[in-house]
């Protein structure tokens, strides 16, 4: 398949060269030319006035695929702690493999024999289990070798990973070796009901367009999915299942972690489980302004300090804190944004939250749009009030 | 010590929006720019070199214009730029372009690679892992820190959700770097006059020794099906009232839903 302008119909104006995000489309000698930068994502089909592009299609597109059997999902562990991200994979999974008609598994290495168990209940049929002491840290060539190996065994037809740290570091090697597609970082999963591929929605541009990717040709179809906007699976403490043993054996090491530092910022670390965020962005203006939301999220039992990435560039507050796009996905119960815009690569960090409270003295700031209250006024006016406000709650 | 950085020229993405009638990007007068991330991993690159003495070289995969950020790479005191150029190379996913990558990085030789932690239009971070695959040799992401480097390994800290670990690698390696590792210099005045008279080398399909089949659209396990804008809430309420009637009403819908 492939992208194709009829020189002849082509009028030569350039009304095609706005639509294409990848600069892909050039006038040579008065008429339009898709270049090597096509990304195929067929923007420029609709736009032309003459309908000169069209896409052409080639008879290899039907590759014949490989039927894959079931669908897996990674379940990723540190320090022996599995990561929340594995229940909300199960959650999607089994609804995938439901709709397949195809069982889901889950792959854990490291952790012990009862957190095998355990993601049995939360709705996997069965469970790969490697403990040996390899695996207990990360490493990339070790996770990447053993997940690959595991792959060209038994033939998943969907394989899925949070979009972690760790899932997106080693991911990419496993589908670079099985010479498949991976989709990074999607915000959902559907299953395509005619072909039956996996139908896996992305943001791209910094959130401003969300994308849709299909692999239609090779198996399996692998994906990392953004911890904390799909639902948790279901927990059932009766339900049982298989646990097949695996051992990582042969896999050479050559980039090994000799230690591991925890910077302990404990809001921080809590943001993603944290019940109440109070994030500050641009408007607070400074450290002092900072202290502020420290103050409000000590009067409430639970809470958090977030941030814009304005705030973070600033140097107000340190990235751990940043929410949004190239930081932290949060979904609390109670998202307060305080001098926040809502420009929308900080929105698709945070728009999952049960209740967002805007405050911010411009009305036209696109953050109350996702808002369920917004509070027009200055922050520094409004917050010790509301301070005040909340410690007398606390104190009856 | 030969060092290659690979470089993307990028949309500056704070400018794109999506037209939401016809579901296409508006891209007028965006401007091209080098992918932020790149522009740390040039500046350790050349802080390497400074270190080790060693060479180093950018790589960008892209049509013919994209010779601009190689320009600019040679500015801030990279020593050559190669431009990957190809009609075949069109459509390239993130699998397909890391395998030329691969091929050209295979083909001008390295003993560390360094790459962005990801590309701003793409936001994907998988093109430096997989890039490393290909090569078949080690790689570390999100490097914030380089704190040894020797003929034989070298030392970093990679940086992780709650805190970063220490990580050791033999030689070759691939790194792919965060923003915390370093401020990007400034071209100087001679690097621009360098630059300008650079001569940028260009390689093809045949040049790097790639197979037909793995570039390109061809070479690409997934498609883009279509695009569409993201979609907002449109459940908004605007409090009135004096401060603090829109505190004592903020409060008590916050008591009403259980928040507080
Ligand atoms: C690729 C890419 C990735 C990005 N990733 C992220 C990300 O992960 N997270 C993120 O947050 N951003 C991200 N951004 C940046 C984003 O586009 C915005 O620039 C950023 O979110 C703006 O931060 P802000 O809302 O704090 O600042 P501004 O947009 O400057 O907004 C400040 C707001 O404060 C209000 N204000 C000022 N003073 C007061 C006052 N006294 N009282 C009340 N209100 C006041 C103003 O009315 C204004 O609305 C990214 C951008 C790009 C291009
Ligand atoms: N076309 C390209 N040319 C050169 N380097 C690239 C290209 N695409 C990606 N990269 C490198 O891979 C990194 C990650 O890109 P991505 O996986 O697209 O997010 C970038 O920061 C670049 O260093």
């Amino acid at each position: 398949m492939f992208i194709r302008v009829n020189a002849e119909r082509c009028s030569g104006c350039e009304t095609c060269l706005a639509s294409c995000p990848y600069d892909a489309i050039v006038i040579r000698e008065g008429k339009a030319e898709i270049t090597e930068m096509c990304q195929m994502c067929r923007s420029c089909l609709s736009v032309c006035p003459e309908g000169a592009i069209s896409e052409i299609k080639e008879a290899s597109d039907s590759k014949e695929k490989e039927e894959g059997r079931g669908v897996w999902v990674f379940a990723e562990q540190r320090d022996g702690i599995v990561a929340g991200v594995t229940f909300e994979l199960l959650g999607a999974g089994r609804r995938l493999a439901d709709m397949l008609g195809t069982d889901l598994s889950a792959v854990l290495f490291g952790a012990s024999s009862s957190d095998a168990a355990e993601l049995l209940r939360w709705g996997a049929n069965r469970v790969y289990h490697c403990e040996d002491e390899i695996v207990r840290g990360f490493t990339d060539e070790v996770y990447a070798g053993l997940l690959s190996n595991m792959v060209d065994q038994y033939g998943p037809e969907i394989v899925l990973a949070g979009a972690t740290p760790i899932g997106r570091s080693f991911l990419p090697r496993v589908a670079a070796r099985l010479r498949t597609g991976l989709t990074a970082d999607c915000t959902s999963l559907a299953i395509d009901i005619e072909s039956k591929n996996l139908l896996q929605v992305r943001p791209a541009f910094g959130g401003n367009i969300m994308a849709t990717i299909v692999c239609p040709n090779t198996r399996p179809q692998m994906a990392t999915v953004r911890p904390r906007v799909m639902k948790r699976g279901e927990y059932d403490a009766a339900k049982t299942g298989e646990i097949v043993k695996v051992t990582a054996e042969g896999i050479r090491i050559r980039a090994r972690v000799i230690e591991t530092v925890k910077e302990v910022s404990e809001v921080a670390i809590n943001l993603q489980e944290a019940n109440i965020i109070i994030a500050g962005g641009r408007g607070v203006g400074g450290e002092k302004g900072f202290n502020m939301l420290f103050e409000l999220a000590g009067a409430l039992e639970g809470a958090c300090v977030g941030a814009s990435r304005a705030a973070v560039d600033e140097g107000w507050i340190p990235y751990r804190h940043q929410v949004g796009q190239t930081g932290k996905t949060v979904s609390p119960k109670l998202y307060i944004a305080c001098g926040i815009s809502g420009a929308v690569q900080h929105l698709v960090g945070m728009q999952s939250s049960d209740i967002i409270v805007a405050i911010n003295r411009n009305p036209e700031a696109p953050i109350f749009s996702v808002a369920t209250y917004g509070i027009v006024a200055d922050l520094f006016e409004v917050l010790p009030l509301l301070i005040k406000r909340i410690r007398e709650t606390k104190g009856k | 010590m030969k060092i290659v950085v690979c470089v993307k020229q990028v949309p500056d993405t704070a400018e794109v929006r999506i037209n939401p009638e016809t579901n296409t990007l508006i891209r007028d007068g965006v401007p091209s720019i080098i992918n932020p991330y790149d522009l740390h991993a040039i500046e350790a690159g050349l802080q390497l070199k400074e270190i080790t003495g060693g060479r180093l070289t950018a790589v960008t995969m892209g049509p013919p214009q994209a010779e601009t950020s190689l320009r600019e790479a040679i500015s801030m005191g990279v020593d050559e730029g190669v431009l990957l150029t190809d009609r075949a190379f069109a459509g390239s996913d993130t699998w397909a372009t890391a395998y030329t990558l691969a091929r050209a990085v295979e083909h001008l030789g390295a003993d560390i690679v360094l790459c962005g932690k990801q590309a701003i239009d793409g936001d994907t971070a998988q093109v430096g892992p997989e890039m490393a695959e290909f090569l078949g040799v080690p790689h570390v992401a999100y490097v914030r820190k380089i704190q040894d480097v020797g003929e034989k390994g070298i030392v970093v800290q990679r940086l992780m959700d709650d805190g970063f670990d220490v990580v050791e690698s033999s030689l070759p390696v691939l790194l792919t770097v965060v923003r915390e590792l370093n401020t990007p210099r400034m071209p100087s005045l001679k690097g621009k006059m360098v630059a300008k008279k650079a001569v940028i080398r260009k390689l093809t399909l045949s040049d790097i020794g790639a197979e037909e089949d793995s570039v390109g659209l061809k070479g690409s396990p997934t498609q883009v099906r279509n695009i569409f804008a993201p979609e907002a809430k449109k459940d908004r309420k605007i409090i009135e009232g004096s401060n603090e009637e829109k505190v004592e009403a903020l409060v008590h819908a916050l008591m009403e839903s259980k928040c507080l």
